[in-house]
This record gives C-alpha cells, structure tokens and sequence, in this order.
C-alpha cells in the first residue's frame, strides 16, 4: 500500500519525484507539465488520438489515461528516451526521411507506436501497420508517408539481418 | 487523497472495507475519461492493476468452462486460448478502441462502467456469464443478467470488486458484430452477439437498449424453426432478424437513429446466424 | 561541367523538413509545449446557451478561491471590445447577450489548471433564454428578430451572366446538403502571454497562421499600439483554416497585462470545438441545362452558407461558392443566388477548400446526373464541358492561368483500378471492419468522379503580399519573413528557394514573428506563391548585390554574371568562384514584398475579375459498400493534381494524401451535429476523424505545366486534394448501391434507409 501526495516515477529509467499534485492528474500532464517532458503531446486527453503513447511495462498505452500516482511500481518510457545517445532512432529516421512528418503533433506518438509494433512483429502486413496504427490519429498526412516510413524500416531491419 | 496500490485481491477488499469512499482504478480508459473532463473527482483510488492474480484465467475441461481475470486487458483476449475458448468474446475485445485502449482496459471496467454499448457486455449476456464478486464479507456470484440493471448502472456492492468472469466453453457457433461509422476506434451504435449455447440459439443485443437485451422472441422463433442450426436457411435467418430487431429498444442519438439500429439488429442477426456455416 | 558536388537541396528535389528531427524526437516547441518562469494558467468560461440574455455575472466567489489571480470580463477589455476578420462583430467577451453556445462571458488566471476549472465552476452567470434562431432560411427573411446589431444576412451575392433565356434540352436539378466539418488540427489552441515590464506592451507567442492580423486585431482590443504587442510563432500543430480567426490570443495577452505575470492558456480538445469557426454548413440548389449531347449551357443555383454567430470569413466564403458554381467546366450562362446568414449555431469561417468544397459537391453530384440524363459516361461529360485556359467565368473572368482539366481528367482515367476484393478478403479490408458486420458477399462495389476548380489566393481587391528578407554572408543565408508554417512546409521550401537561387547550400530561416512585415495568412493556398515570391525576390536582390561586388572586384559586367551549382560563373568568360567565397566577410540583406496582381470587386450582378488565378484536380474514387448496413471502406483514390510546377514531390504527396484523408472525412463521417443550435458532439469519441485503417491507397500523379503568372510557376497545392475527392467519394457510394445521395457526410441511413 502507499499513498501519493508524494510520490516518484521512474521514467526512461530514471527516478523523478512528484510533489503538492492533484490526484486527478494524468501521466501526460505530469510528464510535460512538472517533469519537464513535453515530448508526448495531448491533443484529446480522451484515448482517442494516440498523441501521448507512451511504454508502461512494455505495453503501448495512452499516457492521458494513466493517472500518474497510479504508476509509481512502473517503468514508464517515453519518446524522450529513445534518443539517449542523441542519434536518431530508425523509425525517428525514416519518420524524416519519408514525409511522415508535417505539423508534427502527432509524431511522438507515432513513433512510439511503429517502435511497439515492431518489437513485436518485425515483419506486420499491411493490415497488422494499419490495425496497428489505428489508435494513432494524423490529420495531416493521410496516413500514406507513415506506411512509407514503416516499410522503409522494415526492408532497412531486414536488410541488417541478413 | 490517496491512491492506495494493492497487491493481491484480500489486500484490495480490505483496503475497499477501510475506506468506503474510494473509487476503484484498473486500466482507466474509462475513468481516467471521467477525471479528465471534470466529470469526476475521486477523492481517493484503489488500483488494481498490480494485483497478479486478477490478470490471470484458466479453463475448466470438466465444467467446459473458462474463468477470466478482471484485471486481463483485453489485449491477451483477442489471440490465443482465451479467443479459441471464447472466439465472440475475441471478437468483441478486437473492436474495443485502440490497441492503445486494448493494452490497458479490461472487462472489470467494461462491468464496472456497465455502458449498454460495452463491447464485451452482449457476449456475457449471450453466454449467460457469471461475475464474481468479492468483498471482505465473502465471494458471491451473479448471473449477468442481474448485474446489468441498467445504463450504467450495475448490482455490485459499493465495498466489492469484480474478480473474474466465467463463461461456458460452447465451440464455435459464436460471434460477436459491431456496427460504427469507422473502421477502427469507434463506440458502437448497434451490436449483436450469437451464440449456440446447449443446442440453443442465444442472441443480445448492445447499444439498442438501457441495458445489453436478450431477444428472447427471436430465439424462441428459431429453436423451434430448425434443429439444425448449422444449417439455417436465408429464409429463417431473415425472420429471426427481423423478430429481434421488434425486440430492440434503441433511441435516438447523436451518434445514430433509432430506425438505424433496429435495422441494423435486424441485419446483424440475419448475418451472426448463419455466420461461419455453409450456407 | 564541374567535378563532383554535393548534393544540395534545390528546387525540385524532396528537401527534408529542417524541424524533422526535433519533431520525430518531441523535442520541437508546440505553443502548448512553452512555460515561462512564475507562469499562470488562463482559462474561460463559456455559455452554455446558443441564444440568452446575460442578466449577471457574479465573480465574487471564484475570486476567494485560492491561487486565483485574476478574472476577466467585457467590462475589462481596454480596447474595441470586438473583434473579426472581415467585420469587427464578434465580442472579446459576450456582454448583454450570448449568441452561441460555447461564446466566451468571461477569463480567469490562477496558479494551476485545476485551479481554473474550479474558478470557472465558481462564477455565476444568470441567464435569461431566448428563442434560438438556428434555422438558415429563417435567417434570409425579416422572419425572425435580428440576433446581432448587423442584422441576420451577412451577405448576399447574385450572379447573372449571359442570356438568361436560354432553355437546355435536357434540364437536371438537385438539392445538396454539406454538413458542418471541423478542421480537426491536434494541436489545439494555444498562447503564452509575456507581459513587459512597464505593462504598457505585451510579447505573445501563439500558434496562428496569420501572425499581423492577429497583432492588429489584438493590439486594438488592448489598446495598445501595434508595434508593443509582439507576436512570436510558437510551434503550430496544423491549421486548415480554424486558426485564421481570433481565439484565446485577446484573453491570454490581457490576463497577462491584468496580472502583470506570463500566462498560458491552452484549449482542451472539447472547448477547441467551440474556440474555433468550422465549415460552414450549406444548402445548395443547382439545376443544370444542357444540350442534348450534354453541354452544358446554362445553370441556376442557390446556395445558403449557415455562418453562425459571427461574421468571421463567411462574406468570402459565400464569394468563393457562388464563383464556383460552374466548376472546371465551360458555362455560357448562370444566373445564382447566394446568401450567407447568421444564426445561433457555431460561427463558421474558413476550412481548406474555402466555399468551393460546397460548390463542388454540387456541381459534381450535378454533372453525374447530366451524364446519367443524357446517356453518357461520368468522364465523357466531363471531358466534354472540360474548361480551358482562355474560357470565361460566369463572372464574365477569363481563365488566365494554366488549365490542363481535360488531361486531368484523361491521366487519372489511366491510373489502373485496384484488384477486386479478395473472395477471402480480411475483414479489415471490408464495410464494418474488426466488427465483422459483412462477409465478402454483401460487398458492392462503387466508382465515383470528382473534378474540380479552386482560386488561388485572396480575392475581390484585396491588396495581398507577402514579406521576406534574405541575408547572406560568408556563403550562408538566412531568410527572415513571418509566414506561418503550419506543417505545409514552407520552413522547407524557403531554404530550397535560396539554394536555387543564391547557389549556397546553408540556408536558415530566422525565427517567424512580427518583427518584419507581414507575409500574409497561411491559407487560400497562397504562401508557395505569395511568400515563396516574397523569399525569391529578396534572393534576387542579394544575388544582383553580389554579382555587382564579384563584378566591381574583377572588372567583369555584372549582368554577365549566373549562379551555376555553387558557383558564380561568368557566361561570356572564363571565371568562376564559389558563391562562398564570393561572399566571404559581407553581409548583403535584402527585403522584398511581393504583391499579386490587382483583382475586382463583384458588381450587383456578380460580375468582375475577382480572383487571381486557379488550380485544377481530379478524382476517381473506388469504394466498397455494404448495401444493408450502410457502411463504406474507401478503397482507392486516384487523383491527378494540377501543380504548376513541383518543387518538392515529398512536400506536394504530404498534401495531396493529406487532403484526400480530409475530403474522405467529410464524404463519410465527419460531421458537427448541432441540434437547435448546441453542439452534440465535440469531443473525438464522436466526432470521428479517419484512422489509418480508413485510410485508402492513394495513387498520385502531379500534372507539371508552368505557370507563367507565379513567381516560381508553381501553383498552390494545400486546397484543391480536398476538394473534388468528397464528391467523388458520394458519387463511387451511389454507383454501388444505385440509390441517390444528395448530402454529405454520407451517414449508414442514407445507404439502407
Ligand atoms: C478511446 C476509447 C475508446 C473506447 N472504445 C470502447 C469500445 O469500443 N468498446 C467498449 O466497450 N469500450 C470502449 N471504451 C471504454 C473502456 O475502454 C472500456 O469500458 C474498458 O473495458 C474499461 O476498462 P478499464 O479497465 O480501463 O476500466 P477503468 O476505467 O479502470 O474502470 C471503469 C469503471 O469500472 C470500475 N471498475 C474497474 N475495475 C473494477 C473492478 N475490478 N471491480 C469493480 N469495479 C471496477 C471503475 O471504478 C470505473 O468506474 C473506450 C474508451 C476509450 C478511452
Ligand atoms: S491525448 Fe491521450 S489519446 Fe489523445
Ligand atoms: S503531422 Fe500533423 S497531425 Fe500528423
């Protein structure tokens, strides 16, 4: 049992302590707002656009979803710690290289969805991207350069394989 | 204003008998919903998340039944034993949101909420699911039918907690349809599930009622139209639609028209009871 | 030729997004991602009401709240306590009287967003209601009392052009609705206010697509001078027309000169709804004469553009729909009604498409039934009326530009359809998708045409430009202007005009803001042609500059000079020198406004040369339909776009895959339903956006003829993907289930019922 006017996440690995919060607050509030994390974006705090995915022991989950105190056993992973060595993930460099980005918002979300889905599958289909990515709202691409950007990682993962 | 963690289940109904108050936190895809839009504001939280054995389920080869956890998100239910057991119940957990939502709601909160468009509702009320109840007073046991008293409202005890949900182990002439204006992510607007259930037709109904409705006319009408029911002709098939779809009580909304969803029953039940056989 | 160079980014070729990297890693700065030291939360309250009389406003009590630190009203704004694009008619806060629901009534800063909502839950607004006028035709007539000082008509626009006499063979007439859409950006609205130390100015960074506009308009509210209210483009998460208008810029710039502390405010995506305008909602009439081989040679219409509350853009907007009634087809004769009129329901402003979407949806629906009364094929009439460049307008304008309708029509005719459904297809290739409504057999499947014509930039004499400053200095440029860049990519193409341009490879731009004359609105799909003629001509500039120092140093006319690769070369000569070393320890700046040419008002009988110039697109659409259910999966998309000229191909596809998706929302599910002027569903559980598996496969092919009028000979590209592929879409439904469709979004019941 713990109580959570205090309390700590353990984010990208690393601990972070929380203090004077809400208990209505979500995850993604807590991230941008006082840990200083705004790389998951809000665009709906309902579940319904994916821009705040983040890792919750290992699953892809809404971020605004999450009330934060609730997570203190947790290791959560955020866009922020994909890049700890400053370079570019694959899906981060193909997301630039495809088109995959415009205004961006829901970019973080993205790519932290395409990296869930290709730890778990590294070879989907067409529909296991799509279904994959359905939770993950983009109203500026139509969705068309994202599908590049995943292929693109695909063939490159694959090519490195073998 | 606490969030208290518990670990096991006698850990989470002792924590729920010592404060009354606290409202009870699993995957959040519906109350975080709730807090985040003001319409809610808990003044202390019992997670369940972290309680293992609410994540688990087994199957009972002599009862042919399976039991599962309140706290299985319904990721795990969409492939593998839980959906070869219970092929409907996969079915409707594969319509539920996102694979965001997937990854962190469970039956537990689709009971808990007791929406009439929860997906995983008109599978239970098809297959005649029994909840499990647990309180520091003891375990019970409730038929769904009496635990869906309502739009969102259900019988659960203010000091329980669902556990699990067992269901029968009935083959596969089952399945579960869901009618929304999108592809993918969409709340229901009029769902059905069919079931073979001991040689009987079952058949609920979701987002056309206050509650998941059984259409009992309809599966009177085709018990005694066929013994065959692997074989059901376009014919009976049509009329068991069009008898459930007089059952269906639906209303007028934003996201549809009553007229709609009482045809729309009328063709999903036509389709669901000839679904996977020959004809 | 020169030996082997490095690639550089010029023109033409797929540059990168120079913010790719930091917006694939979140490090990018949204607006909403900002904060400032002893920063406070602003937030509003808003009417709950479509039409009421405000009889009190009782603060007291949110003001014991602890944390709150201020609360603002109409009584409060310094300035004009109106504001608008076009009129100034909307009020800052509502005063006496609410006129939609979800109108601002009053603003509070405290030190967390909590904190806000419970203030805002603390203030009592006594409201008397009124009778809401949310009924368009209502408005029209003296049928109901005025709802605003201005009256209910907004505007009216009649167009007669021709011999009106004339009667067609073969006459075909059809009503059309178009629901109200939302632009949908994820970003939604967002400011941080920066107070200056003497209170007398205020910096503000916000996400809007026309930076000057809104410093002007601010700057009157607040009664300030222009030039101390400083705006800054934060990060800005899409647009499509919902940030052309005012929002929370007013209440967050006066929080924070109240409260003398930075404030932030940012909307949730609910209050965003309401924070914002939308597509007008419109009715429109359209009857078609035509010869018996189906010419068309005479067409009357009516159109009624719902604009809301508030004026906003619903004056150009009904301009822009009653011009393009004809659409991308030859029309002798026209005689058009159309009116845009103010309700209770949600104010309605710009969307991409601008007007045209309605327009289009018409004529399109109008030119399936020609084809169908006179036997013909949907490409054949079309074809057959296509327009061309030279033709006139029912505004008596002659198309000037570039207009290559039949060959749109003719390539995207050549773009192969997509293999049959599979007889085993995968349910999420099918109606209904993972709900498994369908099995293979209950699957029609549907094609559709859409074709369409879109202005290009503002209209009616509006003096448009754009401004750019280009620095060069030891082989780098950086280029200075304050056009906003929404996602479109103009960040991208600037660096790419200068590279072409000036021959470096180094090219920045500078921070956008207003500390350099306006560029104009992101919007109309002008900045490619206005700003991107603006970064051009101040490149020329530095480029004559620098040519006239190589040639001063070498003794060589400087008009023999050229930029080849990254070199300065002398044509008549031998000498070359890179255009770094050229500009090795100077500085040359230059700033460049670039203005379109002159257009024209309107006359009583909707005549006159109003626009500047046009672009042409076409679609075919190829759906699936589940007859009994009602339910749709948009299969393909083929589309050939008239672009002018292609300066970056990953760019254009971005807008073109990206319009589509827009235009397929509206054919199919996006709708904000308002019922007596309330909004029922602003929330994304309900209204619903397409997702990756709505998305079809979208084959594209960008249709190259030089624009001779633009400064780069590109045409704009953002608006016309979004245009005709609606229609195409509802005419593909109707070809499946052989039944006829007259609104969109196409919902299940008007496919089974
Ligand atoms: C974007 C989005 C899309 C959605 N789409 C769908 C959909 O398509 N179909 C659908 O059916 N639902 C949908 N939902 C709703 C939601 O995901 C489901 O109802 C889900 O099953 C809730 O489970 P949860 O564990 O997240 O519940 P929680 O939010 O944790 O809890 C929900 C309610 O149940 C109570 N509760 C939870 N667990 C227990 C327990 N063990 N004992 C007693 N009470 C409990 C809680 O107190 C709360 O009142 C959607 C939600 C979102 C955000
Ligand atoms: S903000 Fe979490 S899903 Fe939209
Ligand atoms: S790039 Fe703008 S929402 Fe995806």
């Amino acid at each position: 049992m713990s109580t959570n006017e205090f309390y700590s996440l353990k984010v990208n690995g690393v601990d972070h302590h929380v203090s004077d919060a809400w208990i209505g607050e979500s995850l993604l509030y807590v991230l941008r707002e006082r840990l200083g994390l705004p790389g998951s974006k809000g665009a709906c705090e309902q579940g319904e656009c994916g821009s705040c995915t983040v890792f919750i022991d290992g699953a892809a989950v809404c971020s605004c979803l999450v009330m934060a105190a609730s997570a203190v056993e947790s290791e959560i992973a955020t866009v922020e710690g994909l890049n700890a060595d400053g370079t570019l993930t694959d899906v981060q460099e193909a997301f630039v290289t495809e088109g995959a980005v415009q205004c961006g918002f829901c970019t973080p979300g993205l790519v932290m969805a395409v990296h869930h889905l290709l730890d778990e599958n590294d070879s989907p289909s067409e529909l296991e991207v799509k279904e994959a990515l359905s939770g993950n709202i983009c109203r500026c691409t139509g969705y068309g350069r994202i599908f590049a950007a995943v292929d693109k990682v695909v063939a490159v993962r694959r090519g490195a394989l073998s | 204003m606490p969030v208290l963690i518990a670990h096991t289940i006698s850990e989470a109904t002792e924590i729920l008998a010592e404060n009354p108050d606290a409202t009870i936190l699993n995957g959040g895809t519906d109350l975080m919903v709730e807090v985040n839009f003001n319409h809610r504001h808990p003044s202390s939280v019992l997670l369940l998340r972290n309680v293992p054995q609410l994540r688990e389920w087994s199957i009972d080869s002599s009862q042919q039944t399976i039991t599962i956890g309140a706290g299985v998100p319904y990721a795990a239910m969409e492939t593998g034993a839980i959906a070869a057991a219970v092929p409907a119940l996969a079915q409707a957990a594969r319509t539920v949101g996102s694979p965001q939502i997937r990854a962190a709601g469970t039956m537990g909160g689709n009971l808990g909420t007791c929406s009439p468009a929860g997906d995983t509702l008109p599978v239970l009320s098809a297959l005649e699911a029994t909840i499990h109840l647990s309180s520091q007073d003891g375990e019970r046991t409730v038929p769904f039918g009496e635990f869906m008293v309502g739009p969102k409202k259900n019988s659960r005890l203010q000091h329980e907690i669902i556990t699990a949900v067992t269901l029968p182990v009935t083959g596969n002439r089952q399945g579960y349809s869901k009618v929304g204006v999108r592809n993918a992510m969409v709340i229901s607007v009029a769902s059905a599930c069919f079931a073979i259930v001991d040689d009987t037709p079952r058949l609920a109904m979701g987002s056309v009622g206050p509650t998941i409705l059984r259409a009992v006319k309809a599966e009177k009408f085709l018990a005694e139209a066929t013994k065959d029911l692997d074989n059901i002709s376009d014919e009976i098939a049509r009329e068991f639609g069009e008898i459930a779809s007089t059952e269906a009580r639906p209303i007028d909304d934003h996201r549809s028209t009553a007229q709609y969803r009482a045809h729309a029953i009328k063709v999903l039940a036509s389709r669901l009871a000839v679904r996977g056989t020959a004809s | 030729m020169s030996s082997v160079k490095t690639k550089r980014d010029v023109l033409g070729t797929s540059s990168l997004r120079p913010d790719g990297g930091a917006k694939v890693k979140g490090d990018f700065a949204f607006t909403s991602d900002l904060h400032a030291e002893n920063m406070l939360w602003g937030a509003t309250l808003r009417s709950p009401h479509p039409h009421a009389r405000i009889v009190s406003i009782d603060t007291t009590a949110a003001w014991k709240i602890a944390g709150v630190e201020c609360i603002v009203t109409a009584d409060d704004v310094p300035g004009q306590l109106t504001y608008g694009l076009i009129s100034s008619d909307q009020p800052v806060f509502a005063k006496d009287v609410v006129r939609y629901m979800g109108e601002p009534i009053a603003a509070v800063a405290a030190d967390h967003p909590e904190t806000c909502r419970r203030a805002l839950a603390a203030i009592t607004v006594v409201y008397e209601v009124l009778p809401v006028l949310f009924d368009p035709e209502l408005a029209i007539g003296d049928d109901f009392e005025p709802i605003h000082p201005d009256g209910n008509l907004i505007r009216q626009q009649r167009i007669v052009h021709g011999d009106t006499s004339v009667v067609g063979d073969v006459i075909v007439e059809g009503h059309y609705v178009i629901g109200m859409q939302d632009q949908a950006f994820l970003g939604t609205e967002s400011a941080l206010a920066l107070p200056d130390a003497d209170g007398q100015g205020v910096e503000v960074f916000v996400a809007t697509q026309w930076l000057h506009e809104d410093q002007k308009q601010m700057a009157a509210c607040l009664n300030l001078p222009t030039e101390r209210v400083r705006l800054v483009l934060g990060g800005v998460g899409g647009a499509f027309g919902a940030r052309e208008d005012i929002s929370l810029q007013v209440h967050t710039a006066l929080l924070a000169l109240r409260t003398s502390r930075p404030v932030k405010m940012q909307y949730g995506r609910e209050e965003s709804f309401f924070g914002h305008v939308h597509r007008h909602p419109a009715t429109v009439w359209m009857r078609h004469h035509a010869t018996n081989e189906g010419k068309i040679v005479k067409i009357e219409a009516r159109f009624v553009f719902d604009g809301g509350a508030y004026a906003s853009t619903s004056a150009a907007v009904l301009i822009n729909g009653v011009t393009h009634t004809q659409g991308p087809y030859k029309c002798p004769v026209a005689v058009v009604d159309g009116y845009a009129v103010r309700t209770n329901n949600p104010p309605c402003g710009a969307m991409r498409g601008f007007g045209v979407v309605q327009a289009c949806f018409a004529h399109e629906g109008q030119m399936d039934k020609l084809a169908a009364a006179v036997g013909t094929d949907p490409v054949s009439i079309r074809l057959m009326n296509a327009m061309e460049t030279g033709d006139l307008l029912i505004t008596g304008q002659p198309v000037e530009s570039v207009a290559p309708v039949a060959r749109l029509i003719r390539e995207t005719n050549e773009i192969p359809l997509p293999p049959d459904l599979a007889i085993d297809a995968n349910e999420l290739d099918l109606p209904g998708g993972s709900g498994i409504t369908a099995e293979r057999k209950h699957i029609r499947r549907g094609i559709g045409w859409g074709v369409s014509i879109k202005n290009i930039m503002y209209s009616e004499g509006f003096d448009d430009y754009s401004t750019a400053r280009c620095t060069l200095s030891d082989g780098k440029v950086v280029l200075k202007f304050a056009t906003s860049e929404v996602g479109q990519g103009f960040v991208t193409l600037a660096p790419q005009i200068a590279r072409s341009v000036l021959g470096v490879t180094d090219a920045v731009c500078d921070t956008i803001d207003t500390q350099i004359g306006s560029a104009g609105s992101t919007s109309a799909s002008r900045q490619t042609w206005m700003s991107g003629g603006a970064v051009d001509g101040a490149c020329r500039l530095v480029r004559e500059r620098l040519f006239e120092l190589v040639g001063a140093q070498q003794n060589i006319e400087p008009i023999r000079f050229a930029i080849e690769d990254d070199e300065i070369v002398d044509t008549a000569g031998t000498f070359r020198m890179s255009v770094i070393e050229a500009s090795q320890g100077i500085t040359i700046s230059e700033t460049f406004e670039h203005h379109h040419r002159k257009t024209e008002e309107l006359d009583e009988n909707g005549q006159g040369n109003c626009h500047v110039a046009f672009a042409f697109v076409a679609h075919r659409a190829v759906v699936d339909v589940d007859p009994e259910l009602g339910l749709v999966k948009v299969v393909q998309i083929a589309t050939a776009q008239d672009v002018g000229q292609v300066l970056n191909p990953l760019s254009v596809l971005g807008q073109i895959e990206g319009g589509i998706a827009q235009g397929l929302g509206l054919a199919v599910m996006e709708e904000i339903i308002v019922q007596e002027g309330r909004v029922r569903n602003p929330s994304f559980t309900d209204y619903l956006l397409p997702t990756a598996l709505d998305a079809p496969v979208v084959v594209a092919r960008m249709i190259e003829e030089y624009e001779p009028q633009a400064p780069l000979g590109a045409k704009g590209v953002g608006e016309p993907p979004c245009i005709s592929v609606t229609p195409a879409i509802v005419a593909a439904i109707r070809d499946a289930i052989g039944k006829d469709i007259d609104r969109c979004p196409v919902r299940p019941q008007d496919i089974c019922l």
